[in-house]
């Protein structure tokens, strides 16, 4: 059997192929080759093999057949195979392979290896992808490789430890007595694992936490050492010594500082120190500094240092290097609510932010400028965010319009403001407006009385330009519907009032429900609208020619519509005015903003998040029939009436018309007592003509609660296939005050339409 | 409405994660949540998205995840993992962030988010080096990690290039593994890593040589 072919000669040979079906067809053929290799138990060439698949595992081919000769290299004596072994360990045989435990012999042995490079490869394997099983049953070896002097395994030692920490929580306490000293070691490497080691207890556990906190002015003292010692050639990177230490301990403050005054108070002077004396010119300084106002931002530190390190991401905000700007963005929207004055006044190169080329840094300065609005910045900040709606990508449109509607309503000066500011939205990012938007805009419009004549003609000269934004389309719909008649009357005091006559609105309207743009919920506030005009324009057959047209549309919603809308004018013409009357004022309810965007003030008043969240459920309810079901509710409801109303007792009775058998009228009887005491006992009985019958549901309850405080409620659904006028007799006992009264009576006063 | 139902379902599997201590279940578990977090993540539905992310605090909070060498066609180069996954969710982790970092523009920040994740990358000639690390993490001493490890490669090969990595794959991964262990540095000096590795390849010369002489000489 000749020998298998080299690594770099399979590489270099698998790299000539020129498609992949060849290099598939070159990696089956060495996979047959190394399988046969496997099966032959070869210990000579184990190890090129398999380091063969593992190049053709990076390519993305299947390798856990060698799974487990890398257990059997792993187990060699040569270190060779054991480096081998352990990569390969590390890239196939994860946590989630059956065959992961079988390492933890061959670990453990490893970690007590007479060569401290084997027992480097034996900690690396474990503290990086170790399961809790074999974690735990190597902790203990973990915890003395801890305590040894070989700065070489003792820093990977605390890694792993790290790593096991994760893994199996409950071990925690068994490092703790290996901890005492490891900041006492003049070894960087050891210095910094111990501070990650250290930093992981103090997260996990605030028992750890409070017990380190005497470390604070060790960790102080180290840090001193570092900015202050001179040049150190072997930890300096741009003139800056270790700092991957130094950012490493100044997390490990904050954490200790975070809400304790004491170590709060024995670090601010380090801290000051570093933010000051860090060379800022590369990227190395920078992360310190970066750190160093997380730091300060976090833990209680006085009020001078907190202006300090926003003023540094100030600075930062104004570096070339797009990396800083960013990082500075993302700080000084954490610190914005805590620090918002401090903030405020890097408000116009926040701003300037929105023009950057970068995604991520666009995002973060739309984001930074919505939490830095309030009333008196809302007209210039407003001209820039829509200004950055207009040019932006689309994924932040809806973002930035939920944004804008949020900011306008909390600080818009006028109500004429207000308006513009949300038709410019509605006209530059209309689609991506969100759909929970129109019923509040909706809402707004409505209240703004004064506004109205103003607002349709606007919302009609934006429709004749572009109907393809549907949530401009659809709150300019329902706007015309309702006040159509202000349009054609030309009543605009606010701006030059347009000549627009019935015929051209309905033009538009009936544009809408034919368009192939306009998406169903569209044809519905379409159809809905040119119904309400027939109150209020005076082209009636117009509209009642479109409304039968639509009785046969395919679409059901559209057709539902209007077969009731048929309905209107035939036989409820009467009611009609009343129902499509105008809208009264509708109640303030909470908007329901993007989640992400933070609304404060920053003025003396408090900061209240207004962004209380409504169930979706109620606004895809109020888009989609918003006026539909009002007006539907009304036409087929029957008016309520008093059956009964002797001495304290009170009966009304409410109706409803049973889907789907129109025969049966379902009555609700409401029994309420206004008399001092409680009437308990209580049965009501009905008895009705022949030609009906009754049926009597169960009562809520048989007591009447007194002076009106509840009401009985029960159920009777009466079939009345005849048609005829329905006439009922009641009887009634219960017991007031200890006696029992009885009482009989007729009623005669049912409204017509409960039996017509 | 929509939503709700999958957000309760989601709810009960990361519950039944949180107190199920059968490891094995538990990555079922954290399997089926880590799908659900693709399919949601490619759907944007925020608030399902932010309560799936709660699945990657099983993780630590201050933790790099992974990192990614590949090159501008795509091709992966070296690929290291600190938190368990599956083969399958690698490949599609590392199929998407491939795509992404390769469709950002030059002068784009070396930053961007990416699911639950903060993604710093790189570029050095035709490779890329990419490491994801978590919401707590300091981007730019991460970029600084990066840098260094590039220079141990560089002074390691002298003058490194993409061809060193491909063919001396196994020595790349020696190098990181005595740079980084479980994603967190273990020796911030240079010429300490340079040594160790020195050394560790010394040692493996003296484990061959022998053979290769038997083998000259025509005894195995």
């Amino acid at each position: 059997m000749p020998a298998p072919i080299r690594l770099r000669e399979l590489i270099r040979t698998i790299r000539t192929a020129r498609t992949q079906a060849e290099e598939r067809e070159m990696i089956q053929k060495e996979c047959a080759a190394i399988r046969s290799s496997f099966r032959e138990e070869d210990n000579t060439y184990r190890c090129r093999n398999v380091a063969k698949l593992l190049y053709m595992h990076m390519l993305g081919y299947p390798a856990h057949f060698g799974q487990l000769e890398c257990l059997k290299l792993i187990a060699s004596q040569k270190f060779t195979d054991k480096r081998i072994g352990y990569l390969g360990a590390m890239l196939l045989l994860d946590e989630r392979q059956d065959v992961h435990l079988l390492m933890t012999n061959c670990i453990k042995n490893d970690l007590n290896h007479s060569t401290q490079y084997v027992q480097g490869l034996a900690l690396c394997t474990l503290g990086c992808m170790g399961s809790s099983e074999m974690c735990r049953d190597l902790a203990g070896e973990v915890e003395k490789l801890l305590k040894t002097s070989n700065s070489y395994l003792r820093k990977k030692a605390a890694l792993c430890a790290v790593h096991v920490i994760r893994k199996v929580p409950e071990l925690m306490e068994m490092f703790l007595p290996a901890t005492k000293n490891l900041l006492s070691e003049k070894n960087h490497g050891v210095l910094h694992t111990s501070v990650v080691l250290l930093t992981e207890m103090c997260e996990r556990s605030p028992d750890m936490l409070a017990h380190f906190r005497k470390l604070v002015p060790q960790l102080v003292r180290i840090l001193k050492n570092l900015i202050m010692s001179g040049y150190s050639p072997e930890h300096d990177v741009s003139g800056i010594s270790d700092p991957f230490l130094q950012v490493r301990i100044l997390r490990l403050l904050r954490i200790l500082g975070k809400s304790d005054d004491d170590s709060s108070e024995a670090m601010n002077d380090i801290l000051a120190q570093v933010a000051t004396n860090t060379e800022t010119s590369k990227n190395v300084g920078n992360a310190i500094l970066y750190e160093t106002v997380l730091t300060i931002m976090d833990i209680k530190s006085e009020s001078g240092l907190r202006v300090l390190a926003i003023n540094i991401l100030g600075r930062f905000l104004l570096n070339n290097d797009k990396n800083i700007r960013y990082v500075a963005l993302t700080s000084l929207l954490k610190t914005v609510q805590t620090d918002h004055n401090a903030v405020q006044r890097h408000r116009s190169t926040i701003v300037d932010c929105l023009k950057d080329l970068d995604v991520s840094i666009k995002r973060r300065a739309m984001e930074l400028s919505f939490a830095l609005v309030n009333g008196n910045n809302i007209r210039g900040m407003m001209k820039e965010l829509l200004y950055f709606l207009d040019s932006c990508d689309p994924e932040f449109k809806a973002d930035c319009a939920s944004g804008v509607f949020l900011a306008a309503e909390k600080y818009a000066p006028s109500k004429r403001w207000h308006i513009d500011t949300i038709m410019r939205v509605l006209t530059t990012a209309g689609s991506y407006v969100r759909d929970d938007s129109v019923p509040n805009l909706i809402q707004l419009i409505t209240n703004s009385v004064e506004m109205h004549a103003y607002t349709v003609q606007r919302l009609y000269k934006a429709l004749l330009d572009d109907i393809s934004q549907q949530p401009l389309v659809q709150v300019a719909s329902w706007c015309i519907g309702e006040y159509g008649d202000l349009l054609v009357s030309g009543q605009c005091e606010e701006e030059e009032p347009i000549q627009v006559t019935e015929d051209e609105v309905l033009d538009v309207l009936e544009g809408l429900l034919v368009s192939n743009l306009s998406t169903p919920v569209t044809r519905g506030y379409a159809l809905t609208a040119i119904m309400k005009l027939s109150t209020r324009f005076s082209s009636v057959n117009r509209i009642k020619k479109v409304v039968s047209i639509y009785g046969s549309s395919i679409d059901v919603e559209l057709q539902q519509r209007a077969v009731e809308y048929n309905a209107l004018f035939k036989k409820y013409d009467h009611m009609r005015p009343a129902l499509l009357e105008r809208m009264p004022i509708m109640e303030k309810t909470a908007t329901n903003g993007p989640t992400e965007i933070v609304q404060t003030n920053g003025e003396t008043e408090p900061s209240v998040v207004e962004s209380k969240h409504l169930p979706p459920v109620t606004h895809s309810c109020i888009s989609q029939s918003f006026d539909y079901l009002l007006l539907l509710t009304l036409c087929l409801g029957i008016p309520p009436m008093t059956a009964y109303n002797k001495n304290g007792l009170k009966i009304d009775f409410t109706f409803e018309r049973a889907n789907p058998n129109p025969n049966i009228a379902v009555i609700t009887i409401h029994a309420s007592n206004s008399t001092e005491a409680d009437m308990t006992d209580f049965v009501f009985q009905a008895a009705v003509p022949k030609t009906f019958q009754l049926q009597l549901l169960s009562p809520s309850s048989n007591v009447v609660p007194a002076l009106n405080q509840g009401t009985v409620t029960q159920v009777i659904r009466v079939l009345n296939p005849q048609k005829q006028q329905l006439r009922m007799r009641i009887k009634l006992t219960y017991t007031l005050k200890g006696s029992a009264v009885q009482d009989l009576a007729e009623v005669n006063n049912f409204p017509p339409q409960s039996w017509q | 409405m929509h939503f709700l139902y999958p957000m309760c379902c989601f709810n009960s599997l990361l519950n039944l994660t949180c107190q199920n201590q059968n490891n094995y279940i538990q990555d079922h578990l954290k399997s089926a949540l880590f799908d659900a977090f693709c399919l949601t993540a490619d759907v944007f539905n925020r608030p399902l998205c932010s309560l799936i992310s709660l699945f990657f605090h099983f993780f630590s909070s201050f933790q790099m995840q992974f990192m990614l060498l590949f090159s501008r066609q795509g091709k992966l180069r070296l690929q290291k993992w600190y938190v368990p996954l599956s083969d399958k969710e690698k490949k599609k982790i590392t199929r998407e962030l491939v795509q992404t970092v390769l469709a950002r523009k030059p002068k784009m920040c070396s930053f961007l988010e990416w699911r639950d994740l903060k993604i710093v990358y790189k570029r050095y000639a035709s490779l890329y080096f990419c490491c994801a690390i978590e919401d707590q993490d300091n981007e730019l001493i991460t970029l600084e990690i990066i840098h260094r490890y590039v220079e141990l490669l560089d002074k390691y090969f002298g003058s490194v290039c993409e061809l060193d990595i491909i063919f001396n794959f196994e020595k790349a991964y020696f190098i990181l593994d005595e740079f980084l262990l479980g994603g967190e540095a273990q020796e911030t000096s240079k010429k300490n890593v340079l040594k160790a590795i020195e050394q560790a390849d010394l040692l493996q010369e003296e484990a061959e040589t022998p053979r290769s002489v038997l083998e000259e000489i025509g005894l195995t």
